[in-house]
């Protein structure tokens, strides 16, 4: 898994709360045996008319938004199924950071797994970059993981929280399953002692 | 008395399955019972192939089939390619994993969350997780039971254990007695309108109270299974002795001396008195009427006889807009009745109400009643052991006889991807948990309720309340 890079880029505003993982990939797209592709149908429903040309008024196809790295959501941002599909849908598509008030559990972890950070503002926060992407929409902001700060145009600022370990996960690609390896010693032993062998 | 160090249900779980724990690093959690599905679960076997890692303890892994399985004809072969490959491929990782499967034409299979506390496999103090959030589902047994994603099913696959954060817990306290014609789904859209999708995340949640001991089983599971769609990954309950009834004897539960010391541990799981909570609530159930949602998650809900709302009168303008659109995607009139309106297709099934209660509530609505004419209703039962019990009852007959579609196990129409869905624009009453957008197939409009609301609806074509009929 590669780090997190600090990254600068255009945002994709999609202004929904509660967006949940079966819009961001429905479940028809899910008999899929590999990651790959998955980009091609996120948000399909929202994105593609019924004969499957692109929806000109969807956000992500607006040819201004092309190649933006930043998607800004509404509040509670990837409830529902447990689907990794999603976070495999949404990094397909190009982007690395998705901007909430907060995350479902499930998703953010998932998130977290595949290089794609779940940024949570406060509402304060949040209402002012919709306002700044609302007066210039072509803005760029800022991604810096080390530092836990969102920076806006004008100078501004913003801090994020992000748990630790999954902090040093993004920024040096640390694979979780190899850090879970190292305890193998400790695992067998517990499960000796709690006879769960 | 207090105990001298009371703790709750939860958290007895929890340590006692904690391997170790870095500092500023998430706990090693211990996992007693992975159940695995066709959907979840192929990049995390392809992912253990690149690595040559075997499965590490296939005896505590089980795997079924049940979301892109048809639920028509068995005689039929398979049409879709993709389903197909994708049920060969779960076929196949389980056999080169050495997984007990439980496949297409296994008599034990079913919905993942139905078969595992079916074969007594699902067991109070255990944790249980599954590449599903409605894993929840097993937390009725006392179990901390979770939902995780793929990679997470990769690491439980090579280690048996998972890295976790410590989650709250919510105690969501339930009491009162229900009014005829309120179920436990009732009780838990109820609960849902209340709090929203998002108001238990980070937390687990515990019921409590004087209501949740004398549920069945089966109505444990149904309130348990949609704690995910309040945004808390499990609901929990305390063991009883109508937990310890539901198990005994099923094919996977201990026996003889081993029964005995399994029950003596499990009576010690309960919360002790005086443990605190991180949240409390309490949901009073006395006045409740059926429930039934309106709109495009499982929140959105209200009473059956209720008005759907007013987007012009939510001050909040994140929830204003959000309830606009969720109307304008159902096509609804804010200030309408839900109550009298036509609907075209009735789902009966899922892992929230799948079960044989489940069915035995809707024949009782359904018996000596035709299904009216414009009305497309699937019945669907939760597994092939609920399929034969229905059958052994008589319930087939009645249903069939009534004009449903009596159909084999399976997700059919909660999820949409194996050939049971809505065309669009379609109405439908469901027994699933997600009214989300699509979520019973592009376009389709979803209004989640009971298996009695839902009968009676077919009945008359239209949204009903069972206690009119
Ligand atoms: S019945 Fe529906 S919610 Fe339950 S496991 Fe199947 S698809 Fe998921």
């Amino acid at each position: 898994m590669p780090g997190f890079t600090r990254f600068t880029s255009r945002v994709v505003p999609l202004l929904v709360d509660n967006v949940d993982t079966d819009q961001i990939i429905p479940a028809r797209f899910l008999k899929v045996t590999d990651k790959l592709g998955l980009g091609e149908n996120l948000f399909s429903d929202w994105r593609y008319n019924a004969d499957g040309s692109a929806r000109r008024d969807f956000v992500l196809n607006m040819p201004e938004h092309r190649g933006a790295q930043i998607l800004l959501a509404g509040d509670n941002f990837g409830c529902g199924s447990s689907r990794e599909h999603a976070p495999w849908a949404l990094t397909g598509f190009g982007f690395r950071t998705v901007i909430s008030t907060s995350f479902a559990d499930i998703f953010a972890n998932n998130a977290l797994k595949n290089s794609l950070l779940p940024l949570a503002l406060s509402g304060a926060d949040h209402r002012d970059v919709v306002a700044l992407l609302k007066s210039d929409p072509a803005a760029e902001l800022t991604v810096d993981l080390s530092s836990q700060t969102l920076l806006v145009p004008g100078g501004r600022s913003m801090s994020f929280p992000i748990d630790g370990f999954a902090k040093t996960c993004l920024l040096d690609g640390v694979d979780e399953l190899g850090y879970l390896l190292r305890f193998m010693r400790e695992i067998e032993a517990f499960e000796k002692f709690t006879s769960r062998g | 008395m207090n105990a001298p160090n009371p703790k709750t249900l939860f958290e007895k779980v929890w340590t006692s399955h904690v391997v170790t724990q870095e500092p500023g690093s998430p706990a090693v959690l211990s996992i007693d019972l992975h159940l695995v599905h066709e959907v979840t679960s192929p990049q995390a076997f392809a992912g253990l192939r690149a690595r040559g890692i075997p499965v590490r303890k296939p005896g505590r892994t089980f795997a079924t089939v049940d979301h892109s399985i048809p639920t028509g004809d068995p005689a039929v072969p398979l049409s879709d390619p993709l389903a197909s490959r994708q049920i060969g491929q779960m076929e196949e990782n389980a056999r080169w994993g050495g997984i007990r499967f439980f496949g297409m034409n296994s008599a034990q299979r079913g919905i993942v969350h139905v078969i595992g506390p079916e074969l007594g496999l699902t067991q109070p103090g255990m944790t249980v997780v599954c590449g599903d959030s409605h894993t929840s589902t097993h937390g009725a047994f006392g179990a901390l039971a979770f939902g995780i994603g793929t990679s997470e099913v990769e690491h439980v696959l090579a280690t048996q254990c998972l890295l976790q954060r410590r989650p709250g817990v919510c105690e969501v306290r339930i009491e009162g007695t229900p009014g005829p014609g309120v179920t436990a789904k009732d009780i838990v859209l109820a609960l849902l309108a209340r709090i929203g999708v998002g108001g238990g995340t980070g937390h687990v949640f515990e019921y409590t109270g004087s209501a949740v001991g004398s549920l069945t089983m089966e109505e444990r599971m149904t309130i348990c299974n949609m704690s995910i769609e309040g945004g808390a990954r499990a609901g929990m309950m305390a063991p009883d002795d109508t937990t310890f009834e539901y198990i005994a004897g099923r094919e996977f539960s201990p026996r003889g001396a081993d029964w005995d010391r399994a029950v003596a541990r499990w009576r010690k799981l309960p919360t002790d008195d005086g443990a605190v909570f991180d949240m409390s609530l309490t949901l009073d159930i006395s006045d409740l009427s059926p429930m039934i949602t309106f709109g495009t998650n499982p929140g959105m809900g209200l009473a059956l006889g209720a008005p759907v709302p007013a987007p012009d009168e939510v001050t909040d303008p994140g929830q204003r807009s959000a309830l606009r659109k969720a109307l304008e995607y159902m096509n609804l009139t804010p200030g309408q009745p839900l109550l009298g309106r036509p609907v075209n297709v009735v789902f009966i099934g899922s892992c929230t109400n799948g079960r044989i209660s489940d069915l035995r509530l809707a024949a009782s609505v359904l018996r000596g009643r035709k299904v009216a004419p414009t009305v497309r209703l699937l019945v669907v039962p939760g597994s092939q052991a609920v399929k034969r019990q229905a059958e052994a009852e008589g319930l087939d007959r009645v249903f069939k006889s009534a004009g449903a579609e009596w159909r084999e196990a399976g997700c059919s129409m909660c999820i949409a991807m194996n050939g049971d869905q809505l065309s669009p624009g379609e109405y439908a009453v469901s027994t699933s948990n997600r009214n989300f957008e699509g979520r019973q197939g592009k376009g389709g409009r979803t209004f989640l309720a009971s298996p009695l609301t839902a009968a009676a609806s077919a009945v008359t074509g239209k949204i009903t309340d069972v206690r009119t009929l």
